[in-house]
């Protein structure tokens, strides 16, 4: 890792969510994470160890219980309006605008930058593009597929030309191909963009996939391990490492 | 499981097409409708050779006094001052009752207090509401704008609070990701999101203020169809009550299409509606 400053850095941060009767529920417990610049991460866990509400934590959609988290030296939370146009956010559903066409919703961030009408469209008609839906600009998000839907919410998040990429589930509910080749899409385009990216999963498989980094959170969310993806691996070392991960998800104990 | 295929997409234009024949379709007449309409106009007309014209006056007595209304100015003045105080009542109730709905889905304390009061006056009968506004005012377009507000205007609320409730919150958590303003955040999202909720707001009350409406004008009103009406009960006159029951559902008729046309205007990103139970 670079001797820079991270750009994200959690620091003992926990998330309790309280319910109306009072009872308290721990759903992160004191997580500490550093990601550098153009580093891309994996964060794979069990489902309800506390990954959404991570990924809400770090986009400022939640606040802290304890601790302090910074992006970019800057609390996502507090210092909510400095991030606009920085985070490019892909979801697990498409959140598409129902009532806007493929185009309009791939501009709706360039609209909340008050680009000119000219400027929004060139962008987002030119990240629609490199997605492959040249022809789909004036669909309506029930006029597509799955796996187009997810593009479309992929054009969005590029066409900010964010400092930060997020990803939660991005791809845990399209089939494997289509998946597969939407993951392989987006690499490409994150690689190329050279910016950091967290990408959020309970699918190891994607996170060896996408991640050069692996950070495997416990129940309730915090680091278990952390560890490089290893290279040049052979298949059988792969199925080894990939049997290592599940171990430690299944101990839910910190490794050293 | 979804494949990456646009097997579900209809190319665009296609789809246009299909909202275009969905539109027509449920403006032009089909042969259903048609033969209904004829059987209970047969039906009448035969009942009309047996019992005396002043209880079941024959059908073309009946379109006589229709042609009179429609022909005549000043008897159709009566009709648009009723529709007039129909669209002024509702209009009123739409812009206030869309206020308080707007402020009761955004603040918890205002919805806390303001839902039981609205639920409750929902339940008022609109002749109580005729009877406090004779009580309560002098003037006569007062009284029946008042009859109409409160009829109408619970209404409006309720839907559209209800249209605001129903904006998912993971669209709002995937907007705010972005750090829009809140004038963005509202244009953007809060406003077309509540669309199918005023539509149908409109739908309900439309139908909901002319029955009302027609009742506020039996007291005090010197003009309006409620007037002419009471007019015609009290000479006996059984075609000119039906003729101007039909004048009247006829303007209705054509302000729920002109309603619907703009449904599907301003709601063609919706998917075609499939087939339901019956087919
Ligand atoms: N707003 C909330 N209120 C109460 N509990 C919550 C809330 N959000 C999440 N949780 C709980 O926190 C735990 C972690 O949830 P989540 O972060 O969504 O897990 P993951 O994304 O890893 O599947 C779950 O047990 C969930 O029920
Ligand atoms: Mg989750």
């Amino acid at each position: 890792m670079s001797a820079a400053e991270p750009v994200v850095r959690m620091q003992d941060v926990s998330k309790v969510f309280t319910s109306v009767d009072g009872d308290r529920f721990t759903a992160v417990e004191s997580l500490d994470l550093e990601v550098g610049s153009g580093d891309i991460v994996a964060i794979v866990g069990k489902t309800g160890c506390g990954k959404s509400t991570t990924f809400n934590l770090l986009l400022g959609l939640e606040e802290a219980t304890t601790g302090s988290i910074e992006l970019l030296g800057h609390d996502p939370h507090t210092e909510f309006d400095w991030f606009r146009s920085k985070l490019g956010v892909i979801f697990q559903t498409d959140r598409l605008l129902p009532w806007r066409t493929a185009l309009e919703n791939a501009r709706v961030g360039l609209e909340i930058l008050e680009y000119s009408e000219k400027e929004q469209n060139d962008i987002a008609t030119q990240w629609l593009h490199k997605l492959e839906l040249q022809g789909f600009e004036d669909a309506y998000p029930h006029e597509l597929s799955g796996g187009m839907r997810q593009r479309v919410g992929m054009a969005r998040a590029f066409c900010l030309s964010p400092e930060i990429f997020f990803a939660d589930e991005a791809f845990g509910h399209l089939d494997q191909s289509t998946a597969r080749r939407l993951r392989e899409v987006f690499l490409e385009l994150v690689t190329e963009t050279r910016k950091t990216c967290l990408l959020i999963t309970h699918n190891i498989h994607e996170a060896l996939e996408i991640g050069s980094r692996l950070v495997i959170l416990g129940r309730p969310g915090r680091v278990l391990a952390d560890m490089e993806t290893p290279t040049n691996a052979t298949r059988a070392e792969m199925a080894e490492f990939e049997d290592r991960i599940l171990d430690i998800i299944e101990n839910n104990e910190v490794v050293g | 499981m979804e494949s990456d295929a646009p097997h579900t997409a209809l190319p665009p234009a296609q789809a246009q097409e299909a909202w275009h024949s969905r539109l027509l379709g449920l403006m032009a007449a089909r042969k259903e409708p048609i033969i209904s309409f004829a059987v209970i106009l047969v039906a009448w007309q035969i009942a009309s050779l047996f019992l005396p014209p002043y209880l079941i006056p024959s059908v073309g007595v009946i379109v006589g006094a229709f042609v009179e209304i429609v022909l005549d100015i000043s008897l159709l003045g009566d009709v648009l001052i009723t529709m007039g105080r129909i669209f002024l009542g509702l209009v009123l109730a739409f812009i206030i009752g869309t206020v308080l709905g707007v402020f009761m889905g955004f603040t918890q304390t205002v919805e806390k207090h303001t839902l039981p009061v609205l639920h409750f006056i929902m339940g008022i009968p609109a002749l109580s509401w005729v009877v406090f506004a004779i009580i309560w005012f002098s003037h006569v377009e007062t009284r029946i704008a008042f009859i109409l507000l409160a009829g109408c205007l619970p209404n409006f609320s309720l839907i559209i609070h209800d249209g605001i409730k129903s904006i998912s919150k993971e669209y709002l958590d995937m907007l705010r990701a972005m750090r829009p303003t809140r004038k963005q955040l509202f244009s953007k999202l809060i406003l077309p999101g509540m669309i199918p909720a005023v539509l149908t707001a409109w739908k309900v009350n439309l139908g909901l203020a002319a029955r009302v409406v027609i009742v506020a004008e039996l007291v005090g009103a010197s003009r309006g169809v409620g007037n002419k009406l009471l007019l015609a009960q009290e000479l006996f006159e059984m075609p000119k009550a039906i003729a101007w029951t039909l004048v009247l559902v006829a303007f209705l008729l054509i302000t729920q299409l002109t309603i619907l046309a703009l449904e599907n205007k301003l709601l063609r990103w919706r998917p075609a509606k499939q087939g339901g139970m019956a087919t």
